[in-house]
């Protein structure tokens, strides 16, 4: 046996062991009846299915489309985007950052993963592994090549470590030829990782 | 605590490696490991802070060699043991060998979405008037305890700049440890690049934590 597949199936091994150890957690958890299985399903049919990044692309569209709107939002986010009915567990406090021709925001968690879930749905496993948690702090730039980008030298960019539960969203530039558009166009727009820091709203005409 | 977690500025693990249309679970597990600590919290009656603490509670090798949601079915585990809700011999076997814990409330699915919606804010009555406000330059303490705190060791002793003042927050800190809320003003404090990472770092990044009062000294 190789040393490669060696690896491979040890992990393999590890992660069933891993699967069976929380099907037996589950069986005791609710012979014990501390958990109702109907509850679980709900749980991750919710954060798999209903709670996602359209959520914040809508916000984002409408903030692009209407000027009052996009102040209440950058005044207080929080009600503004319960507007749209997204709200609860880690979004009680959000702030929406605004990204300028001068200044890009990024968002991080060094200490665990903490993410605007009402918003952006449950984190990626980029944002909550080793490599984004160190290095957005110290080398953004280095971060947005590995994205496939870079900024102008001379653009700011900002680093919000989300320490406590205020939760941010990053509110991205409009891209140009959208004149005339719906907000549900212009959510299309804008992708996951726009509202992160980590990329930026597709162009029309240009990225698919 | 000074553990594996607290990852802010540390060198050598590589780069970012983004997953194209990832899945919002990679295995089943994940998601019934995800559910149950969801679904926990109420009959284990711990709070966020020491459901990071267990977290983060375990060695650098430990914390590393483990993924996301293992983390979290490792702190998920010791809550539960913590408050002999199960013992260890239990989650070996899968199989209850005591009665359970009497009093202990369950989640029920009618009351899913009220949790979801209702969340846990932090915000709370301030005791006394903000000590900072936005424009002042603060000194973060070198404070090291054994137990949680969300001062990361990149920015203890830096002087930073107050940019937004958010009103009293529970205090992590000592809520972690079943000592209370403590609510204290909470501030958003900037750094320039070079004063955390020196003089030849990017002049053009500016990082920022949010930090309660006590983390905090006048300069």
């Amino acid at each position: 046996m190789s040393g490669h597949d060696h690896e491979h199936d040890h992990e393999h091994s590890e992660l069933s062991e891993t699967d069976l150890r929380v099907r037996a957690l589950e069986t005791l958890l609710t012979e014990k009846g501390y958990v109702d299985p109907a509850a679980l399903d709900l749980l991750i049919e919710t954060y798999e299915k209903k709670v996602g990044p359209r959520n914040g692309a809508r916000v984002v569209a409408r903030a692009w489309n209407d000027p009052d709107y996009r102040k209440r939002l950058l005044d207080d986010a929080t009600p503004a985007i319960a507007e749209l009915s997204y709200a609860g567990r880690q979004g009680e406090h959000i702030i929406a950052l605004e990204n300028t021709p001068t200044t890009h925001n990024m968002v991080v968690c060094t200490l665990c993963s903490c993410y605007p879930w009402p918003v952006l749905g449950l984190p990626p496993v980029w944002y909550k592994s080793a490599p984004y948690r160190s290095r957005a702090v110290a080398d953004p730039r280095g971060v947005l090549r590995d994205f496939g980008f870079e900024l102008p030298a001379d653009t700011d960019i900002r680093i919000w470590d989300s320490t406590a539960e205020i939760r941010y969203i990053v509110l991205p530039m409009r891209p140009e030829g959208t004149e005339g558009w719906s907000e549900e166009k212009l959510a299309d727009l804008v992708t996951r990782d726009s509202m992160i820091g980590t990329g930026l709203p597709k162009r029309p005409g240009k990225d698919s | 605590m000074d553990g594996a977690q607290d990852m802010g500025g540390v060198k050598g693990f590589g780069p970012v490696e983004p997953e194209p249309d990832e899945p919002v679970f990679h295995a089943e597990w994940e998601k019934r490991a995800f559910a149950l600590t969801l679904a926990m919290s109420r009959p284990g009656g711990w709070n966020i802070d020491m459901s990071r603490f267990a977290r983060e509670n375990r060695s650098h090798a430990d914390y590393l060699s483990k993924s996301y949601y293992q983390i979290w079915l490792a702190g998920l585990e010791k809550l539960m043991v913590e408050r002999r809700l199960v013992s260890p011999q239990e989650i070996e076997q899968g199989k209850s060998l005591v009665p359970p814990k009497r009093d202990v409330s369950t989640l029920s699915a009618d009351n899913v979405r009220a949790m979801l919606h209702r969340g846990g804010p932090t915000e709370r009555d301030p005791v006394a008037p903000a000590l900072y406000a936005i424009g002042d330059r603060v000194r973060m303490k070198n404070i090291n305890p054994p137990t949680h705190t969300r001062l990361p060791r990149y920015v203890r002793d830096h002087v930073g700049t107050i940019e937004l003042v958010h009103g009293a927050h529970v205090f992590p800190d000592t809520n972690s440890l079943g000592q209370g809320e403590n609510p204290q003003w909470l501030y958003t404090v900037c750094f320039a690049g070079p004063e955390l990472w020196g003089a030849d770092a990017d002049p053009t990044v500016k990082v920022s934590v949010d930090a309660w009062e006590s983390y905090l000294e006048t300069v």
